[in-house]
């Protein structure tokens, strides 16, 4: 039997498509992908992402814990509220998750990770928190709804009371906070503004369903991968794995390598990785007719490699694609498409941001 | 439950043939697997004049889902397709009976009806 949020009552109400997403009975649409994807870029649309695991941690020493278990520094977290997206490592440098790390108080941060990886990242959290005495705890209580688009913060305030709106005013973007039932962040997955909300599972249907009044149009898996992937950001389990170097997924940037004593794991593999070059993971654009798709095969100057996510780009009217390539790559690539070698143009891996076509 | 037209013909790969008379077969994909694929974005159909045999992939839906082969119901000549697709692929999913239609065949061989299955066998290949 697949698990059900809070929501999945709702879903079926609205007549989505559902479908089995590792193991939860997730929508995929509720009609048109692509009309769910325009409405979160020109609007506001909303997405049930209560699938997706809250793990609180509590201890004196959770900030020193942090430090080890991930590759990006939660020392730069000095504001309470402030997130952090960052990579958490094995010792071999693969990726075991990536994840957002809210500081809440200095013996309170909050990790939210894939429902996917759920199981190893809590066996991990919990094995590798055993020494700094930390307090593993996970919140299934609660539901999660992340609304986003330009006109999605105006919608969320109609519902709000005035204590929570003053909570969220002005909250710059990676920001959470606290206000009355609802945990309200600024993060999200789609490239637009917006809020993720985290609040009990059973108040969960009644506010989405006055998020619908408000005119906030729901949105299901497809819309997500189409919305994240334009935006350029990766997608855990396709991007990247266990088995990938943070630096040849486009995640370098998540790495903070100063100050060189801090030791975190997979600190000593990554050094290694960076020392010999790994590959990278580029950006595909293909204006001809045709979808990339992942999996398929890239011919660039000096090697092979592969799509990692490939789709058609309802934003731009094309197919876009990140690829993970060999460091050599050009400007242009060509792509294998079913037999037949298509040339394609190298970009950054991010493609729409706010509404806009970045490349 | 998603409509099944009686009158036309469909193969088990979710294709749809239309007696138009004069030996000449519309075809397209049906309801149902239109609704599997998803939203479509491109519809790559083949050329007026190619010879197709039945069971032979001859054009292909890209949807946002996945790249889909779309086999020729019947053999014969393509006589007419779709161009109305190449702009507006989504007619696939809104109208697959009808705006949505792909190719037209001049069949060769009317044995062939045959093998394809009516209203009632397509549904209960499809389980709906």
């Amino acid at each position: 039997m697949a698990n059900q949020t809070a929501l999945h009552g709702k879903h079926l109400e609205a007549g989505a498509k559902m479908v089995d997403f590792f193991g939860w009975d997730m929508p995929i649409n509720y009609g048109s992908q692509i009309e769910e994807h325009h409405a979160v870029r020109r609007d506001a649309g909303m997405f049930d992402v209560s699938h997706m695991t809250i793990v609180d941690l509590h201890g004196s020493r959770t900030r020193e814990f942090l430090r080890y278990l991930l590759a990006n520094d939660v020392a730069k977290l000095t504001t309470p509220g402030k997130a952090l997206y960052s990579g958490m490592l094995n010792e071999a440098g693969g990726v075991i998750d990536d994840l957002i790390v809210y500081f809440l108080q200095e013996d309170f941060f909050r990790l939210v990770v894939n429902s996917a990886t759920r199981e190893k990242d809590l066996a991990h959290i919990t094995a590798q928190a055993k020494a700094f005495d930390i307090t593993v705890t996970e919140r299934p209580e609660f539901a999660m709804i992340a609304v986003q688009g330009p006109n999605a913060k105006a919608k969320v305030a109609t519902l709000l009371t005035a204590e929570q709106q003053a909570a969220v005013a002005g909250m710059k973007p990676f920001f959470g906070a606290q206000a009355g039932d609802l945990f309200i962040a600024t993060t999200g997955y789609t490239g637009e503004d917006g809020y993720e909300i985290a609040l009990p599972n059973e108040q969960a249907a009644d506010f989405w369903q006055k998020l619908l009044d408000a005119g906030v149009a729901p949105a299901g898996l497809g819309a997500r991968d189409t919305l994240r992937l334009e935006a350029g950001m990766n997608l855990y389990g396709q991007d990247m794995d266990e088995t990938v170097s943070p630096l040849a997924a486009n995640m370098g940037w998540t790495i903070a390598w100063a100050p060189e004593e801090r030791n975190f794991i997979g600190r000593k593999a990554l050094e290694q990785h960076k020392a010999e070059g790994t590959q990278k993971l580029v950006g595909l654009v293909m204006e001809a007719k045709g979808v990339l798709r992942h999996g398929q095969r890239v011919v660039v100057e000096g090697g092979e490699g592969e799509i990692t996510s490939g789709t058609f780009s309802p934003t731009l009217g094309f197919s876009i694609a990140m690829a993970r390539v060999p460091a050599t790559v050009g400007d242009t690539a060509e792509v294998d498409i079913r037999g037949k070698m298509v040339p394609v143009k190298v970009v950054k891996p991010a493609f729409v941001r706010m509404g806009k076509k970045v490349i | 439950m998603s409509s099944i037209p009686k009158g036309l013909k469909y193969a088990s790969s979710h294709e749809w043939a239309r007696d138009d008379g004069n030996g000449i077969y519309t075809v397209g994909i049906t309801e149902h697997a239109q609704g599997l694929l998803g939203d479509m974005v491109f519809v790559e159909l083949p050329e007026v004049g190619d010879s197709v045999a039945q069971g032979d992939d001859c054009a292909v839906a890209e949807s946002v889902k996945a790249a889909s082969d779309i086999y020729a119901p019947l053999s014969g000549e393509i006589v007419e397709v779709n161009d109305a697709l190449a702009d507006s692929p989504e007619l696939v999913n809104s109208s697959p009976y009808e705006d949505g239609w792909m190719f037209k065949i001049k069949v060769s061989d009317d044995a062939e009806l045959s093998a394809l299955l009516d209203a009632e066998g397509y549904k209960n290949s499809i389980d709906e």
